[in-house]
């Protein structure tokens, strides 16, 4: 199988999707000969044409909106959000707008639009370009929610979103763009709400979406001998695959969640509270998420705010030393317990 | 206490008549009037259907919030004449009057309102959130300005899909104050698209009056800003309201681009059931209601010898008998159905394409 880069593989989705439906168009902000902010978009243009590559003003609420209203009038647009934090802009078009007008209008209307955007830190944007707000929307009935972690995910899942009927979110980590992997010639076909099994283990299950997906694969190598992990790699945070995540933990027991999102009210408290209304475990679960705190911008700081392998090996060594029995019952609520934390290893 | 005197400044472009007596001219523009009743019937159709509402409201059997049109009926009237029937439309939370003129049916709109299972939203969506895909209208919305781009986005896939259909996005005077306006006339300036905006104008948002909180004077000249035709006209002279209507949306038709039409209108009742009308006079009412756009159309009818009064009076009966016995009808509908929460919060596999069931009629 030849090997791509991420970049490439959503590149060679929307390209395949271009030319497979010609209800398809890409929207977005300097999607056209400048190829999009991060290359995604590069050479589109020139194949499919500006009636195609429909380049928009700065109007992130409007041309969502746009988008929606073409989406359920016979086209199936591919928007690009040039970074996950401009989506604060479009949140009415996005939420009460496409989440709603399927139910709202009792099935009448689909609204098949693709909203995609790079998310995440660790490149010293500052708060206003590296944040991770998959929660929200994770929070809005209607949308789905997905996050590939690999190039041949990349194409598979945005294959699969572009042909869904419904609005989806999906969510590139900027830390992936370069990586390379093997994608195969024809995209197959994925499924919107199946977690995989990276790596099967015994002793705990490491979840992770995105880029941690590989936080949890590297904690799991430099555990190996030691500690048996299972990784989990989400895929889809709307719907959860709770099947594959309850299955899992039956097994293991024990749960580490690694998320890119703040720890409030984040990614991880979703399968945490999935996991506990559902499997008796041995240890308490184990959230390793960005400090709540907007993403800062030097990198002494962002790298302590952000997780990291370092902080998800300690946090499945603490699962696997640690019973109930030994947790600490005091008075402070886990939000001050992990803002604590994350003072300390901010060398606060 | 801003006045009507302090409204007048307000309106560029077209001179709208103040003293109720002008309406006395009706005729003298009217090129494209019509020849029969249609007009008449659609807006005490819409007149009665709100009033019934109203009263329903009153008697506990709706849920909620509802905002009527009462009063400005000659504005989707008129707007929706000059459409054809594959055209789109958005409307806005006081859409009801959109709705009738685009062609749903009086027993599906009350079903959706009341909460029951033939609704057009089997009763999910209400007052605010009414669509039928059939018959291209979009939906009213609850979101002021929410309708502006999507309406654009039906605009840019008619015109990518070489459909030929307009679309149409009624909006009321406080969404000029949106960003969502200025970035959808921006858009469909910049690709020309078969789009006509049409303002409501009913001089309050809810009750902020107009004059204060649109600064430069017009909503109208806004228009000019992304290079758009606009005019600004009599909105409860419904036969110029077509005349306007038809102008812009031939016009849009024809790859000419979008307009801009601002229809001055006037909501005879409360923004909504709880409103005091603490910002405005009786005797400003009292000077809108001699301008009612019904009783305009009925005196038109009957001076022009297309429909005596008394033949007016006798279908105004009639209209008032069909919407009672339409509310009848859907109040006898039974509830949306518990079993039916989840349905439609992600397309079902059976709804494949877009306006694939048909509409309750």
């Amino acid at each position: 199988m030849p090997k791509l880069s991420f970049r490439k593989s959503v590149r060679l989705a929307m390209a395949e999707a271009l030319e497979r439906d010609p209800s398809v168009v890409l929207m977005g902000e300097d999607i056209g000969p400048y190829g999009g902010a991060f290359k995604v978009t590069e050479g589109l243009h020139e194949r499919f044409g500006a009636d195609r590559i429909i380049e928009t003003p700065i109007s992130e609420n409007g041309f969502a909106g746009v988008a929606i209203g073409a989406a359920m009038t016979g086209l199936r647009p591919v928007v690009e959000f040039m970074f996950m934090d401009f989506m604060a802009l479009a949140m009415d078009q996005i939420c009460n707008h496409a989440a709603k007008f399927s139910y709202m209008y009792a099935g009448q209307c689909c609204v098949p639009v693709v909203f995609r955007a790079p998310f995440g830190g660790g490149f010293g944007y500052g708060a206003s370009h590296s944040q991770s707000l998959e929660a929200w929307f994770m929070h809005t009935p209607g949308l789905k929610v997905v996050v590939p972690s690999t190039p041949a995910s990349a194409r598979g899942l945005l294959d699969a979103a572009i042909r869904d009927d419904g609005p989806v979110i999906f969510l590139e980590h900027k830390a992936l763009y370069n990586l390379e992997g093997e994608v195969s010639d024809v995209p197959g076909n994925w499924s919107l709400d199946q977690a995989q099994i990276v790596r099967p283990g015994q002793d705990v299950t490491v979840v992770g979406y995105g880029r941690t997906v590989w936080l949890a694969v590297e904690t799991a190598k430099r555990l190996a001998g030691r500690v048996d992990v299972e990784v989990i790699d989400l895929r889809s945070l709307a719907p959860l695959d709770v099947v594959a995540l309850v299955e899992s933990v039956d097994k293991t027991r024990r749960m580490v969640v690694v998320e890119d999102d703040c720890l409030t009210g984040g990614v991880g408290a979703e399968v945490a509270a999935v996991i506990a209304e559902r499997v008796r475990l041995d240890a308490p679960i184990a959230r390793v998420a960005c400090a709540d705190v907007p993403v800062p911008c030097c990198e002494s700081l962002e790298r302590a705010a952000l997780p990291s392998v370092e902080k998800a090996v300690a946090a499945v060594m603490r699962q696997m030393e640690v019973g109930y029995e030994l947790v600490d019952r005091g008075t402070e609520s886990g939000c001050q317990r992990e803002s604590r934390k994350g003072r300390q290893l901010a060398g606060a | 206490m801003t006045t009507m005197r302090d409204m007048t400044p307000y309106v560029v472009g077209r001179a709208v008549p103040i003293d109720p007596g002008a309406s006395g001219q009706d005729g003298s523009s009217r090129a494209g009037c019509s020849v029969d009743s249609s007009w008449a019937v659609t807006m005490l159709r819409i007149r009665h259907f709100e009033l019934k509402i109203n009263e329903l409201f009153a008697r506990g059997e709706v849920r909620g919030t509802a905002h009527l049109c009462v009063g400005q009926e000659a504005v989707p009237t008129g707007v929706c004449a000059a459409l054809r029937s594959d055209d789109y439309v958005s409307a806005t939370h006081r859409g009801h009057g959109a709705a009738i003129a685009k062609g749903l049916s009086l027993y599906g709109m009350f079903s959706e309102i009341l909460g029951r299972r033939d609704g057009y939203g089997a009763g999910r969506g209400g007052s605010q959130h009414i669509a039928c895909m059939e018959k291209g209208f979009l939906g009213t919305n609850g979101i002021s300005g929410g309708g502006l781009p999507v309406s654009v986005g039906a605009a840019l896939s008619s015109k990518r899909l070489g459909l030929g259909r307009v679309a149409v996005a009624f909006f009321g005077d406080g969404v000029a104050n949106q960003g969502a306006f200025h970035e959808a006339l921006n858009m469909a300036g910049i690709w020309r698209l078969p789009i006509v905006f049409v303002c409501e104008n009913n001089l309050y948002a809810m009750s902020a009056p107009v004059s204060s909180f649109v600064a430069g004077g017009s909503i109208a000249r806004r228009a000019e800003s992304y290079g758009m035709r606009h005019d600004s006209i009599d909105g409860n002279d419904v036969g110029q309201v077509f005349e306007a209507s038809r102008r812009f949306v031939d016009l849009a038709r024809s790859g000419e681009g979008p307009g801009l039409l601002e229809c001055l209108t006037y909501r005879q009742l409360g923004h909504s059931k709880s409103d005091k009308r603490a910002y405005r006079t009786r005797e400003e009412e009292a000077a809108w209601l001699k301008r009612d756009p019904i009783a305009r159309e009925r005196r038109r009818l009957d001076g022009a010898g297309i429909m005596p009064a008394a033949d007016f009076d006798a279908m105004e009966s009639r209209v008032v008998a069909e919407v009672a016995s339409e509310a009848e009808r859907a109040l006898a509908c039974q509830a949306a159905d518990v079993s039916t929460l989840y349905d439609h919060v992600v397309p079902e596999a059976a709804a494949k394409t877009c306006g694939g069931i048909t509409c309750p009629s």
